[in-house]
Parts: C-alpha cells; structure tokens; sequence
C-alpha cells in the first residue's frame, strides 16, 4: 500500500471515475441509510456501516450512496439499514450485524434478492 | 458505549442535526500531563444556557423538546469515572463545543478505539458538512508531539462530482485515515500492542 497520499492520487482516481462512468452508462442507483442514533450506535452499527463500505471497495460497486441518519424510533431492532434501489419502495431491515450486512448487499443490492428473515414488518 | 470514538461519533450526529456546516473533532493524548482530551466543535444553531445545563442531566430532558438523548449523560459519567469532566460551551446561532478530559492512566478509562472507522463513517455518510479532525500525542519521556490532521475539504475540492463512495475514492480516504492515526498513535509496548491486534 503506498504510503503517501496527495492530491495528485486523487485527482487521478477522479479521472479513472468519470471514465468509468461514460462507460457504464449509470443502472439504478442504491442509497443504504444507516440508523446512527445513540441506540443505533450502541448496538453496533458502525461496524455494520464500516463492513458496507468495505463491501463497496472490494467488490468495487459504482453508484452507491451511503447516509447516517438519527434515531429511526425502533431501537430493538437496531442497528437498522434501509435500502432504496432507484424507483423501489424503500426496504427496511433491523439487527443489522456486519455479517446480516454483508449478506444484504451479496443477495439484495448485487442480485436484487431480498433477505427476508431481517426485513422489519411494516 | 465501549469506546471514546464511538462516543465522539454520537456527538458529532447531535452536531449534525443541529444544522452544523463545520464540524471540528480533536484528540489529544499527552502522556506527559497523563491527559486525554477529546472535544468536538460546531457551528450549528447553538443551545440556551438553560438547555445547556438540562443536556447533561437523564431525567431532565424530556422526549417532545429534546435536542439530545442519553449520548451526553454517558460520555460524562464515563469522563468523570476516570478522574475527568465534560464542558459544554454554547452560543445561541453559534455552535457548540463539548470538551472531555480523562486521566489518561486511569484504570476506568474507555479505551480511545476505532478513530478511523468513527471518522471515515462521518466524512463518508455526511458529505454536506465540512469536517476536520485533529489528532496529537505527546509520548511520554523526551519524543517529539505527534500530530495528524485531516480536513475533507480539498478532498471534496478535487472530486467535483465524483462520491466520496467511489470505490477508489474510498480506499484513498479510508487509507489516509488509518496510516495517518497509526503512525500518530504512542505504541508502550511494540509486541504486546502486536499480539492484542493479532487476537
């Protein structure tokens, strides 16, 4: 791993992006917003938020964005992510362990399959 | 909460949605003085000095006018614990700025933790604020002050339109933090620090 980090890197990495993107022609996007309230953070969700964005870089996903938010109000069920791919109804899941969280983004961001057995009833 | 970083990382939501644009993170470990301080400053819509004085109090604030929650009585029941305290300053319009200290030695204090998962999900999962953090260590004896600063700023400068949740943007930032920290941080024992990490 190189060591030092400029902005000459950066600037770099940003042209290697919008390549990318001309050739990609940008799918669907997916937001993931991790509840990050005190009960949220307690229960762990900064592990689980920091195993979503190692998923992102090893898998190396493009157009993924990645929210905090406050206290959703169901602190049992925390730490809670909610996916939302493009124009889909948003998908609430709770007990999000790092392990929970890398299976969400495997089966449901990757393959559009849900994982049902975290998913909080409505 | 078992670490200052994840306490440090409920403050900064609090900064947050207190409609904060600037929001300033600094750690200070200075073996000399036997001190940890660790503080967050904002410029968001400030507190009354009422509210200021209800914040650290669990029975106090009620659940409809709440600003925050228990995140404030237990990093300062945590502070006091070891032989420290929390100082709330506030202006109304101005911001905000929680200070806490510890008896760096203390056998209560919580363990500093995981600074760069707590800073890389605040810079990454709030792009609309401008972050700074600041993190310095005075080993003990006669080594020089340590100091890592990091403001996304430029970063954000650089990208334009680019995410900071671009894979590769991600990594740089990710590995900014995690070289910048480790090579800051005052190491007592080399093999001993080796072998906890290895378990």
């Amino acid at each position: 791993m190189p060591t030092v980090k400029s902005l000459e890197d950066l600037k770099r990495i940003r042209e290697e992006a919008l390549k990318k993107r001309e050739i990609k022609n940008a799918p669907g996007t997916v937001q993931l917003v991790v509840g990050m309230g005190t009960p949220g953070i307690a229960a762990g969700a900064r592990e689980t938020l920091k195993e979503i964005l190692d998923f992102i870089e090893e898998k190396r996903l493009p157009n993924i964005t990645v929210r905090q938010t406050g206290n959703i109000g169901m602190d049992s069920w925390e730490p809670i992510v909610q996916v939302i791919i493009g124009e889909e109804p948003v998908v609430t899941y709770g007990k999000v362990t790092p392990y929970v969280a890398r299976q969400i983004m495997e089966q449901h961001v990757v393959s559009g399959k849900k994982v049902t057995q975290n998913i909080i009833p409505a | 909460m078992r670490e200052i970083a994840l306490h440090l990382l409920d403050l900064a939501e609090n900064s947050v949605s207190a409609n904060a644009k600037k929001i300033v993170i600094t750690i200070c470990e200075d073996y000399r003085a036997d001190l940890l301080t660790a503080s967050i400053e904002d410029n968001g819509k400030g507190m009354s000095p009422e509210l200021v004085k209800k914040v650290t109090d669990p029975f106090v604030t009620s659940r409809t006018t709440r600003k925050v929650g228990l995140g404030i009585p237990l990093l300062k029941e945590a502070a006091e614990e070891s032989n420290g305290r929390m100082v709330i300053t506030s202006t109304l319009g101005a911001g905000t700025k929680v200070e806490v200290t510890f008896q760096h030695s203390h056998i209560d204090r919580m363990p500093l933790g995981d600074l760069p998962a707590t800073f890389l999900s605040l810079v990454i999962a709030h792009p609309g604020v401008h972050w700074v953090f600041h993190y310095s260590v005075q080993p003990p004896g006669d080594a020089e002050k340590m100091d890592f600063e990091f403001d996304d700023q430029p970063i954000k400068d650089t990208l334009g339109d680019v995410p900071l949740t671009d894979p590769d943007v991600l990594a740089y930032v990710r590995g900014m933090l995690e070289e910048g920290i480790k090579s800051t941080q005052f190491v007592e024992d080399k093999q001993l620090f080796d072998f906890k990490r290895r378990r």
